[in-house]
């Protein structure tokens, strides 16, 4: 499957129409509020150009730049998460009938999405939501039905924000698996690869040019760009460390006191899984509908067990979010549930920074 | 046949959380048919004295008035339910426990003679014995629906004690703190609202009062550390919410004191 073009800049939006063509609804990159999110998008003119991303704890600002390219910008709000664990998500329907109750399963029927503009540590991301989600004996049928109906068209990072780390975890800045097709942004085009059968034939009925030995430097050029990071974790398994340091609540309390306990970490983090199930009946009490929706560890009805909060303290709460994030991840999935996106530092209100907070653990316990 | 008696009250308000009964649209006449309303003022029903069910109390205790009628609404009523900022927690109207509101007075009317107020706005629950309150500057009418569902059922209602945040974040908005480091107070407010004010790219007022665990010297620092001028961040906590305690603490901690202000 090493099949790759070159697509001439002017030919982008070939890509949207051959999607199109294939059935499928085309979500990309869109400023929302200052912001760049994933949205529906219409055609390729509604990519914004020259949009560069400005990001460091509990701050993000898009800066206009004076070039044509369309994905010169790291990160978005939200990965992939949204479009495939929904934020609300309704799981069944019980109706009163004669005679007793009757259960209806919510079943949809998603639309077919292609994703243009996903980033290696957003697949990574959702390989670890698969593994969640999909495996074992009760895969998920909602995530599972959205899953299948996803394409997925990745593109290198050339540079990268301040807030990643993404070298550091593993899962980056190079797409090395899980899409469809990649993309390298060139002045002059794009270096198209196909990663999958679907990649391919997608490939094959696009408008390429044959790759030229310098449009692979350049591109190869690019990629090692966005390698120079400023943040690392310390190792990509913390559990020593963490573990250590978990019965010693002085570990927690510095970043206890700064914690909001809003959740918006474990909101935008695009492993994070954790929901609750809300019921809700209308006035007439006819029926009772199950939602699934988004939790977080950072609320006090995670943890309530029997008339009780268990876990209480903004300590508890924020260990318990590191702890399972970089540590009892590796025993539930052999590896760290951290991707090295850096959403968490960016979208905390008060800038709390995962790696400072490792890195401030690790030498309090004296080890690393 | 109806299965209870509600009524609707009003102390010292806007009238704003009693018109979420009226807007209700198809749910009002549901609403009818369920129960019997014996008393609701803005919708006719003149019929203080009835022995009810349920009495919702809109309006928080700020006259002479207020106080005697309270209590007379506990004694007729099984459930006393708060619902909204004034009746939960004093409401905007509270501002007068935290500044000089006999001096106000007298900036706002020619003649004060006629005014017979309370020092302070209090909530219900300072006077009587609430036993639920629906939070809102107005309520939700998805959470009274749920309420009065509940109620009827004999269960409480599941009502949330979450951060806007949360909302915020399902709703798939942007956060306006860190992309226009507006001045949000989200972080430490109740969710309940569904996230309104961040949907349309504004902050959020503390409408639904103090979430759980309402870190508010972090977030106040936060945004005396983003630029904002102290004073509007002491503002920002006492607004539709101040009768609040962790609020009232930011504004203590954050204000100028007026001996400073006037050097």
């Amino acid at each position: 499957m090493d099949q790759s073009v070159f697509l001439p800049q002017g030919d982008f939006g070939q890509i949207f129409e051959r999607l199109r063509e294939a059935g499928y609804r085309v979500v990309g990159p869109a400023e929302q509020e200052g912001a760049l999110t994933y949205d529906v998008l219409e055609s390729a003119d509604d990519i914004p150009v020259g949009l560069v991303d400005r990001q460091a704890p509990g701050h993000y600002r898009l800066e206009q730049q004076n070039h044509r390219r369309r994905f010169d910008w790291v990160g978005t709000a939200q990965g992939l998460k949204p479009w495939l664990f929904v934020a609300e998500q309704p799981l069944w329907v019980a109706r009163e009938v004669e005679g007793g109750l009757r259960f209806e399963e919510v079943r949809e029927t998603p639309v077919p999405t292609a994703v243009i503009g996903v980033r290696a540590c957003d697949l990574a991301a959702l390989a670890l939501q698969d593994r969640h989600f999909l495996d074992g004996d009760y895969p998920d049928p909602h995530y599972r039905a959205r899953r299948e109906s996803l394409l997925l068209v990745a593109v290198n990072c050339h540079r990268s924000a301040d807030t990643c780390f993404c070298v550091s975890t593993g899962d980056g800045p190079e797409v090395t698996f899980g899409a469809d097709l990649v993309l390298d942004e060139l002045d002059q085009g794009y270096l198209v690869k196909a990663g999958s059968e679907r990649g391919a034939e997608l490939l094959a009925r696009l408008p390429g040019r044959p790759v030229r030995g310098w449009h692979k430097r350049r591109a190869k050029a690019l990629r090692k760009q966005a390698r120079t990071q400023q943040r690392a974790l310390p190792s990509r398994d913390l559990r020593g460390p963490l573990y250590a340091a978990r019965d010693d609540m002085r570990h927690w309390q510095p970043v206890a006191e700064r914690c909001l306990t809003c959740g918006n970490c474990a909101a935008v983090c695009p492993t994070c899984f954790c929901h609750r199930v809300d019921e809700e009946s209308p006035l007439d009490g006819s029926l009772s509908r199950a939602v699934r929706r988004w939790d977080t560890c950072f609320n006090d009805e995670h943890s309530y067990l029997v008339g009780h909060v268990v876990r209480k303290s903004a300590e508890h709460k924020y260990r318990q979010w590191l702890t399972h994030k970089l540590a009892i991840w590796h025993d539930q999935y052999d590896r760290s549930g951290c991707t090295g996106c850096g959403r968490c530092i960016t979208w905390c209100p008060v800038g709390i920074d995962i790696v400072e907070e490792a890195e401030r653990l690790c030498r309090e316990v004296g080890e690393s | 046949m109806a299965q209870a008696s509600i009524a609707v009250h009003k102390l010292t308000s806007c009238s704003g959380c009693q018109s979420v009964f009226l807007n209700l649209g198809d749910d009002l006449l549901v609403l009818n048919e369920l129960v019997e309303i014996s008393h609701f003022i803005e919708a006719g029903l003149n019929n203080f004295d009835a022995e009810v069910d349920i009495a919702f109390v809109e309006g928080s205790i700020t006259t002479p008035d207020d106080e005697a009628r309270i209590l007379k609404v506990r004694e007729r009523s099984r459930f006393v339910v708060a619902i909204g900022a004034c009746a939960c927690s004093g409401g905007v109207q509270a501002l007068r426990n935290v500044k000089d509101s006999v001096g106000w007075a007298g900036a706002v009317y020619a003649d004060t003679e006629y005014l017979d107020s309370l020092a302070e706005s209090r909530p219900v629950a300072q006077l009587v014995k609430v036993d639920l309150e629906l939070w809102g500057c107005p309520i939700s009418g998805r959470q009274l629906i749920a309420t009065v569902r509940a109620l009827l059922q004999g269960v409480p209602p599941v009502l949330p004690t979450e951060k806007v945040c949360q909302e915020c974040k399902r709703a798939g908005n942007v956060c306006v703190l860190v992309t226009k480091a507006a001045p949000c107070l989200g972080p430490v407010t109740r969710a309940g609202c569904g996230a309104l004010c961040p949907s349309f790219g504004a902050p959020c007022y503390t409408c639904f009062g103090a979430s759980e665990q309402p870190n508010c010297d972090s977030l106040g620092e936060r945004l005396v550390g983003l630029g904002i001028p102290q004073r509007q961040v002491a503002e920002r906590f006492v607004s539709i919410s101040s009768g609040l305690e962790p609020y009232q603490k930011a504004w203590a901690r954050w204000r100028i004191p007026a001996k400073q202000l006037d050097s």
